[in-house]
């Protein structure tokens, strides 16, 4: 039992100060901040069944991210569902971000640059990338339908404590290499379910280096190691970075909710479960080659051979993975042919990513099709007034709405059967972008890089794309 | 919530690693309203070829195992996004438990909430099972929630739940009513953090 002079972690302050009925197995916790999507029309559902409202309409936001249509060739399918949301949060009082609205995006990108996800707090959403909120130094984490009724009408959680795990990275990343690539290379090598149950701090001077955006980038991805949330302790980068934002307190609030956040930090000498240490400077541009986030290889690698996998599962998991793609052990990635690239989603939508493909693509022809979905229309305006939307299109890229958009295909973009995709997204699920679909997971950099060649490119190499 | 206790079926062996949400429902049957049923969304693409036709191959489409109750998964079974509906389209194809070495950590509080047993096994047990006499043939296999067991003729492997999950499943409660009853403790709460962090217990959006 931790008592409170003890050092402890971040996870613990957080989870302490929330916890309203302790439990043998499982606390109650408060919920600061509750997000919903138009996903959650099932957990609404469950409250119109029995006639319940929601407790604190005022700590839910609604995000219309995954159904609304992007572009003319999303169709109008999704709208019924960005409707149903808002139908739904306007019974229960609940402030939405809808079609039209300015501030409208995608959940994980919009919440953070509007300042309602402040450190220290505890924030759920049904959705598995909440996680991203972590990088703000809050709780964060994704939560299914039945727990969505159930914080709508309780405003809180039961929950057990998550075990921690510290993911310290020090050192400098070579330039060029970028906090997804940081993000893929560690689902690689640490696997898809090597975090589960666990909440990941991740901490150390590569990680402190990282912008906010940076930072937002790699917490996304703790659910692609099997951990519901990553956090990154709050200093003072994060504090400029919050300070003016619409729902960030101002003047003597914000000084005083600084000095409270400051002591967020984990203590020195704080017990973690397990630790995992990782050098900087051995991470290169990495790009997945399967189905799982866990198939990672270097951009400069090839796909790998299963007859040289000691699990038969595994290596079984590895032959449907490689014929799935349309590849054969050895191949080298560089080699692989694209039809397209998507750059958005809330692991790569936000402005430092945009810009980061449009220093490669600036003055160049994309050889092959390609959306770029900002992630939040905020994100979007101020491309535009940087000359960015200018950059994509003068490549022939498609310049998009915001939202979730080809990452997960629910609102129609969609990829054809067998279409090879250079994607900045998160998930290269089997199917994923459309029945079918081959996504290979990549940086903002590398997927511009492989738009100018058609083909999976490093963006540092200076031979390529000119 | 629904209750369970124990089963008594037919095993489907599948076997696979990393069955993430995004097979077990693709996202585009998710607009569905629950009341039309999420059966026949069950791994949809993956027990399909490229036709649409169903694959004769995969195990859930062998008729040895069109009654099953339970599932034999590989690790990480449903991994990835928070969808319930992969919890769901189990729940309505009829299958009350599934069997793996490790779940994705939101699809197991899903299922606890629905009334499925997801059972964690060792991975020497997930292979035992899998070549079983009882669950090659399609004959019944018993699980056990109070006892924490899996026997079939010729094996009895013990396996592992969290004891919040464990508890739900057993009683069904309502975890709202549950909530509920802790009311007073919740305003408590309220009152005293609006004056302690004001910040987070009345977000107001400037500008
Ligand atoms: S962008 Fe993709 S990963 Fe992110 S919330 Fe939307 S669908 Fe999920």
């Amino acid at each position: 039992m931790t008592t409170n002079s003890s050092p402890r972690t971040i996870v613990d302050k957080i989870w302490e100060a929330h916890a309203i009925v302790v439990e043998d197995d499982e606390s109650l916790l408060w919920v600061d901040r509750h997000y919903v999507h138009e996903g959650s029309h099932h957990a609404f559902a469950q409250l119109a069944h029995t006639g319940a409202q929601a407790a604190r309409p005022d700590l839910t936001f609604g995000f219309a991210d995954h159904y609304i249509p992007t572009r003319e060739a999303s169709g109008r399918d999704g709208v019924r569902m960005v409707d149903l949301l808002k139908k739904n949060t306007a019974a229960h009082g609940i402030c939405n971000f809808g079609a039209g609205d300015e501030r409208q995006g995608i959940a994980h990108v919009v919440a953070p640059e509007l300042g309602l996800t402040l450190p220290g707090l505890v924030i759920v959403c049904g959705d598995s990338h909440t996680s991203t909120n972590g990088a703000l130094g809050s709780f964060a984490f994704g939560i299914g339908a039945s727990e969505v009724a159930h914080v709508l009408q309780t405003q809180t959680i039961w929950q057990s404590r998550p075990l921690r795990m510290l993911i310290r990275i020090d050192g400098v990343l070579q330039d060029g290499v970028t906090a997804k690539d940081l993000a893929v290379h560690l689902v690689g090598r640490l696997g898809a379910d090597f975090a589960v149950g666990y909440a990941i701090e991740y901490a150390g001077d590569a990680v402190r280096s990282l912008s906010i955006e940076g930072r937002m980038t790699l917490c996304n991805m703790s659910i692609e190691m099997g951990s519901r949330l990553g956090i990154v302790g709050p200093d003072d980068r994060l504090f400029a970075w919050l300070e003016g934002r619409p729902g960030v307190p101002s003047g003597d609030e914000f000084s005083k909710a600084v000095e409270s956040w400051r002591s967020l930090a984990s203590d020195p000498g704080a017990d973690f479960d397990q630790v995992v240490c990782l050098d900087a400077r051995e991470v290169e541009p990495c790009v997945t080659w399967g189905v799982s986030p866990e198939h990672v290889v270097p951009l400069s690698g090839c796909a790998p051979d299963p007859a040289k996998m000691k699990d038969e599962l595994r290596a079984a998991a590895a032959r449907e993975a490689l014929a799935y793609m349309g590849l054969e052990p050895g191949d080298r990635m560089t080699d692989l042919e694209i039809d397209c690239v998507f750059i958005g989603s809330c692991t790569n939508g936000r402005i430092e990513d945009l810009r980061a493909a449009a220093t490669v693509l600036r003055g160049r022809r994309a050889k092959v099709s390609g959306i770029v979905s900002p992630g939040s229309m905020q994100v979007r305006r101020q491309a535009e007034a940087e000359g960015l939307d200018r950059v994509f299109l003068e490549a022939g890229l498609e310049w998009v709405g915001a939202g979730c958009s080809l990452c997960v295909g629910m609102n129609g973009d969609l990829l054809r059967e067998g279409e090879r995709c250079a994607s900045t997204t998160n998930r290269n699920f089997r199917g994923r972008q459309g029945k079918g679909s081959r996504t290979h997971l990549v940086s903002p950099a590398v997927a511009a890089a492989s738009a100018l060649t058609g083909r999976l490119t490093d963006p540092r190499d200076p031979s390529e794309g000119r | 919530m629904k209750q369970f206790r124990s089963i008594s079926a037919p095993a489907c062996p599948l076997g696979l690693p990393n069955v993430d949400t995004d097979q077990l429902i693709p996202a585009r049957f998710m607009q569905t309203p629950r009341d039309q049923g999420y059966g026949r969304f069950l791994l949809h693409d993956l027990r399909r070829d490229s036709s649409g036709a169903l694959d004769a191959a995969f195990a859930l489409n062998d008729p040895r195992y069109a009654d099953s109750g339970v599932l034999i998964a590989g690790s990480n079974f449903g991994c990835g996004s928070s969808r319930e509906a992969a919890v769901y389209v189990l729940a309505d194809s009829g299958i009350r438990c599934v069997i793996a070495p490790r779940f994705g950590d939101i699809f197991a509080s899903n299922a606890a909430k629905n009334g499925l047993l997801a059972a964690v096994v060792t991975d020497a047990d997930l292979a035992a099972l899998m070549s079983d006499k009882d669950v090659r043939e399609g004959s019944n296999v018993d699980v056990d929630l109070e006892s924490q067991t899996i026997r079939t003729t010729l094996l009895t492997v013990a396996f592992d739940i969290r004891p919040d999950r464990k508890q739900r499943l057993l009683n069904g409660w309502s975890d709202v009513d549950m909530t509920l009853s802790h009311r007073d403790a919740i305003e408590a709460f309220q009152a005293k953090d609006r004056i302690a962090r004001p910040w987070a217990q009345t977000p107001v959006l400037r500008g």
